[in-house]
């Protein structure tokens, strides 16, 4: 069996934003109970114990746990390789000192646009300045910046622009990933699904970028996978690269996989070596025998793993199911489907975007954007 | 398109990687903000040599001292490798 190499640390599912394709679950005060300080140190020593090289903290909003330099200090007292991924409202020159100092080794900012206005309707709040600010400092710093970017029908048009915002910031390299479909963003899929014609215009801008920028900056550019002949390889197989661990300790094998009904596993009842290695969780889609037809007899089984799990399980009802977004796949009609309404939508104008609602403390708030 | 290592190069490491030993696997790693590279011994001994102060040639000879087989177009081709990926740096010679 492979040991992992990489850990997602969701920290807290608190954020002050409110994309409409929030990847956190839908049903937030069931992750109240989050892991104290001393149990994120315990689960940090057993990741480095299992492998993990690699620490992504995220969540929510990571900045809003207020033990997060304690965490990246104990994290790189074990060789862990940190990273932090964070809207970045509330990195001030203060907290961004404390982290340097604890040896956080990269910072990963999202932005949701090139420009203030619909920056900050995408993110449901008044964001852009605060984080443009926090980017600049960052630089100043002296940390490898990465800009994260969601890409969507609202804002593909313009990643020339952001792209320009990118370098001018000196970022060392920016990521313009389509919209994932789950959660949240499934909500949201007929006003985020970008048209063909709008991705073609996206990787003409995206390809002579990248010629331009070579040396420079690295671009790495996600098409929706909806779009694609083959599914994704998610999170390089099913347990076999990758785990998260979420705010409350259970363990995952990629964050989506909340949604499937299957076994728990967590770190406050085992140990993440038992849940790894021997858990069934883990184990459901591990290797290839799980796998249906057309995967089972497929070439590419190794390579794309059938896809992502939690998507045929969205599209299908069943996570044993090959991707819908494969061609080969039974199912793929409903893949096709979607894509075939947001071509015809192409000319319809911006359907409206359902702001992620959060819950803090049992109390609902809804917000609305202009 | 990727740029040619030069024998007069003096290559380092770029500033957001790390070079450090894994226990775990027994085995040179060499760690970046999406990544992780095993290296074999080679490859471990060179990244180790990429000071910025010693040239490739030094580097050749450095590895000539403790192994039996160097070839220098490898060492400057697993170098142009780790260039593309901007992983090294090159100084100038």
């Amino acid at each position: 069996m492979d040991r992992p190499y990489g850990m997602l640390a969701e920290l807290t599912y608190a954020c002050p934003l409110h994309c409409p394709y929030c990847s956190n679950p839908l049903n937030l005060a069931d992750y109240r109970e989050e892991l104290t300080t001393a149990e994120w140190q315990r689960v940090l020593t057993e990741a480095r114990e299992l492998g993990v090289l690699q620490l992504h903290l995220s969540g929510g909003e990571p900045l809003q746990r207020r033990d997060l330099e304690k965490l990246v200090a104990s994290a790189r007292d074990l060789g862990l390789y940190t990273n932090l991924i964070t809207s970045a409202l509330a990195l001030s020159p203060r907290r961004a000192e404390g982290l340097k100092a604890a040896g956080l080794d990269h910072v990963q900012i999202s932005i949701q646009a090139d420009e203030p206005a619909l920056s900050d309707r995408i993110a449901g709040t008044p964001s852009y300045g605060r984080k443009i600010a926090a980017a600049r400092l960052v630089k100043e710093l002296d940390w490898p910046l990465t800009l994260n970017v969601v890409l969507h029908r609202h804002n593909i048009e313009r990643v020339g622009r952001i792209l320009d915002l990118a370098e001018e910031l000196g970022a060392d390299r920016i990521e313009l990933a389509n919209t994932q479909y789950y959660g949240w963003a499934w909500r949201n899929r007929t006003a985020l699904l970008p048209s063909r014609a709008q991705l073609d215009g996206a990787e003409a801008v995206v390809r002579a970028a990248r010629k331009r920028l070579e040396g420079k900056m690295e671009i790495i550019y996600v098409i929706p996978d909806y779009y694609s002949k083959y599914p994704k390889p998610c999170m390089g197989g099913w347990g076999q690269k990758q785990l998260t661990v979420t705010p409350t300790g259970g363990v995952l094998p990629c964050p989506a996989a909340h949604t499937l009904d299957l076994p728990r596993a967590t770190v406050r009842e085992h140990s993440l070596e038992w849940i790894w290695e021997e858990s069934p969780l883990f184990q459901r889609f591990r290797g290839t025998d799980w796998m249906p037809d057309p995967c089972r007899s497929c070439d590419r089984r190794e390579v794309d793993f059938g896809g992502c799990r939690c998507q045929a399980f969205q599209l299908t009802g069943d996570a044993a199911r090959t991707d819908p977004v494969c061609h080969l796949s039974p199912d793929h009609q409903v893949v096709a489907e979607a894509v075939r309404a947001a071509n015809e939508g192409a000319e319809r104008g911006e359907a409206d975007l359902i702001p992620r609602v959060r819950t803090t403390g049992g109390l609902e708030s809804e917000r609305s954007v202009p | 398109m990727s740029v040619a290592v030069l024998s007069t190069n003096r290559p380092r490491l770029a500033r957001q990687v790390r070079l450090q030993w894994d226990p775990v696997r027994e085995r040179q790693v060499l760690l970046e903000p999406e990544g992780v590279l095993v290296l074999n011994q080679t490859g471990a001994t060179i990244l180790g040599l990429c000071d910025g102060e010693r040239t490739v040639v030094e580097i050749v000879e450095e590895l000539r001292g403790r192994y039996n087989h160097v070839a220098g177009d490898e060492v400057r081709d697993f170098l142009t490798r780790l260039v593309a990926k901007r992983l090294v740096e090159l100084g100038d010679g």
